[in-house]
């Protein structure tokens, strides 16, 4: 039961916080991409890959109290920051889930910006893609993000980066 | 003539309980329509497994494609046509994306991508760029166009207006399957004014707005789409058709990878159980196919699998209780080793479901940049997001409404023919 909820809580457990619901949104993708096993079920929309599947387990963890969100005001729009709570944590105990790597993956894209993070799970929305065919991708969809080159480039070592801290 | 502006000499008509009558004038929309690809969506019902809660919900994945083109084709050549910001070059694109929007979706397609691990995008995108007649249409209309129709429906095309018309939180699609879903189940939710909804529309250059005094009809519109995701598409004896439909292709799938001698083999399912996925097998896969091998599946020896048939079949369903995961979970783990205990595979038989595993979803303001929400063009020409402006969507957006059930056959519960006892306990605990 709630299986992958619990998953999500060891992605809450490992990172500490996580703020802002599009960082979590394109950890959970980049994660799934580069094979950790969530289940839930992506589109691309405007602002890139996105799981309306993930947003739903989200507030249900929230109604269950086993994470706490919590939104504030930042200038002209709000954030949410996420933490898991003490039930949270006492629940995962009991799930046993157990994810080789994802702790350190999860928490190596804590650190990451959400533009970052945006670009990273666009470039690999279309990994079947040619390098060229992707940074054409990016130039028009993301036109208004702005997105150079030189960000593209660092978004494929960092794909490398990951993947090589599987093996 | 060019292809993509030939016209038939004479309009074709269908006539459609929703729109009253679908027109079409282009040669590529009947042509397509004719496809046999197109033709299998009529053997896919669009609401799944409802009909075992809504009898009428009989209509297909056809008649609402059929719809959400109609839809579109009013949009493009009755609002739009005239505006500056709408390139009518766009208008096949358009046309073609609504129709074959849902082209890959299979049988009963939420329990069986579940199951399978299957995406009905990405068939979508195969069925248009591999060798299928949609495929041999689209092309005669220029190489790079089936593509593009993928793009838009993939919602990875630069045009996003475009894209828009059919994948947003106010798009053709949910504007058809509202009041489809509506009329053929026979609930009083759903109705909502669409006339004057495409009647206030503007194109954007990124998706479609709404103007300011047309705000109350897009209010009826969430209001409608609220309703009938808690009277319809959540509906609890729907959901707990689906379980049943889950656990059949699990069964079915491990007696696969176990040898099991079937009696009748799913010759049809053999590829998409061992997770090759061949889009000619997954094009013979149909309801009335899936419907054939429960009905066989029956007379299986295996008695988990001949049981949640005989159950599916003849709609003798799960029974379920309100369950509080955050409070209760021990208690699953407790119901667990009693369901073993008593006989009976809780693998199967003792299910847990939450609101999370249903593919719908209800209006979201876009807050931090997760999806792009609904605009009201003001008469500044400012946009301003819907729920900054209506009372009431702000009222149910905000809300966050989620629930869990538990499914379990209250008939072998209740059978004190054996382990008495223990059904007795699991009884106290499930409170039945």
């Amino acid at each position: 039961m709630l299986k992958e909820h619990a998953k999500l809580m060891g992605v809450f457990a490992a990172c500490g916080e996580v703020i802002g619901r599009k960082k979590l949104q394109k950890m959970i993708y980049i994660a799934k991409k580069i094979s950790f096993p969530f289940q839930e079920k992506f589109e691309f929309h405007f602002y890139g890959p996105y799981s309306e599947e993930l947003t739903l387990r989200v507030e249900e963890l929230c109604n269950m109290e086993f994470i706490d969100e919590v939104r504030e005001k930042k200038g002209g729009y709000y954030q949410y920051r996420y933490t898991l709570t003490t039930e949270g944590e006492a629940f995962l105990e009991h799930a046993a889930v157990d994810i080789p790597c994802l702790r350190e993956t999860v928490a190596e894209m804590n650190n990451q910006s959400a533009r970052f993070l945006e670009l990273v799970s666009t470039v690999l929305y279309f990994d079947t893609l040619t390098k060229e065919e992707v940074a054409e991708k990016i130039f028009t969809l993301k036109r208004k993000q702005r997105y150079t080159e030189e960000e593209i480039q660092e978004a494929y070592t960092y794909i490398e980066k990951l993947k090589n801290n599987l093996q | 003539m060019e292809y993509s502006n030939s016209k038939l000499k004479e309009e074709k008509v269908f006539k459609d309980p929703v729109h009253r009558y679908i027109h079409v004038r282009d040669l590529v929309i009947w042509d397509l329509i004719g496809t046999k690809e197109f033709q299998r969506l009529r053997r896919i019902r669009q609401l799944g497994t409802t009909y075992l809660t809504f009898h009428g919900a009989e209509h297909s994945r056809f008649t609402h494609s059929l719809g959400v083109y109609e839809i579109v084709r009013r949009i493009v050549d009755d609002v739009f046509a005239e505006r500056p910001e709408w390139n009518k070059e766009d208008r096949l694109l358009s046309l073609c994306a609504a129709l074959l929007h849902d082209v890959g979706h299979g049988p009963f397609s939420h329990s069986f991508e579940k199951v399978f691990h299957l995406d009905h995008e990405a068939f979508t995108k195969e069925i248009i760029l591999g060798e299928t007649e949609i495929n041999a249409v689209l092309s005669k209309v220029h190489k790079g166009f089936p593509k593009q129709v993928a793009e838009v429906i993939g919602k990875t095309h630069e045009n996003k207006l475009v894209v828009s018309l059919i994948s947003s939180q106010i798009d053709a699609d949910r504007m058809d399957y509202l009041q489809r879903d509506a009329y053929f189940t026979g609930v009083s939710y759903g109705h909502f004014d669409m006339e004057r909804l495409l009647r206030v529309m503007r194109p954007r250059e990124d998706q479609v707005v709404f103007k300011q005094s047309g705000m109350h009809a897009v209010e009826d519109y969430i209001m409608s789409r609220y309703q009938m995701y808690w009277q319809v598409y959540f509906h609890p004896v729907t959901r707990s058709a689906e379980v049943l439909l889950t656990k059949i292709l699990h069964r079915a799938k491990e007696l696969n990878q176990q040898n099991y001698p079937f009696t009748y083999p799913p010759l049809h399912f053999y590829s998409i159980f061992q997770e090759k996925y061949i889009l000619a097998d997954y094009l013979k896969l149909d309801e009335a196919v899936m419907l054939y091998y429960f009905q066989v599946w029956q007379e299986e020896k295996d008695p988990v699998l001949s049981d949640l048939c005989r159950r599916f079949v003849n709609r003798d369903l799960f029974k379920y209780v309100e369950f509080d995961p955050a409070k209760e979970y021990r208690k699953h783990s407790e119901l667990e080793a009693l369901f073993k205990k008593a006989g009976i595979d809780p693998e199967y038989y003792l299910v847990f479901d939450s609101s999370s595993d249903l593919p719908y979803d209800f209006y979201r303001p876009g807050e931090e940049e997760e999806r792009l929400p609904i605009y009201l063009l003001m008469n500044t020409g400012e946009l301003r997001e819907l729920s900054r402006e209506s009372d009431i969507v702000d009222a149910i957006s905000g809300k966050r409404r989620t629930d869990h059930k538990l499914y379990f056959p209250a008939d072998l519960l209740t059978d004190d023919s054996s382990k008495r006892n223990i059904k007795r306990q699991i009884r106290s605990i499930l409170e039945i």
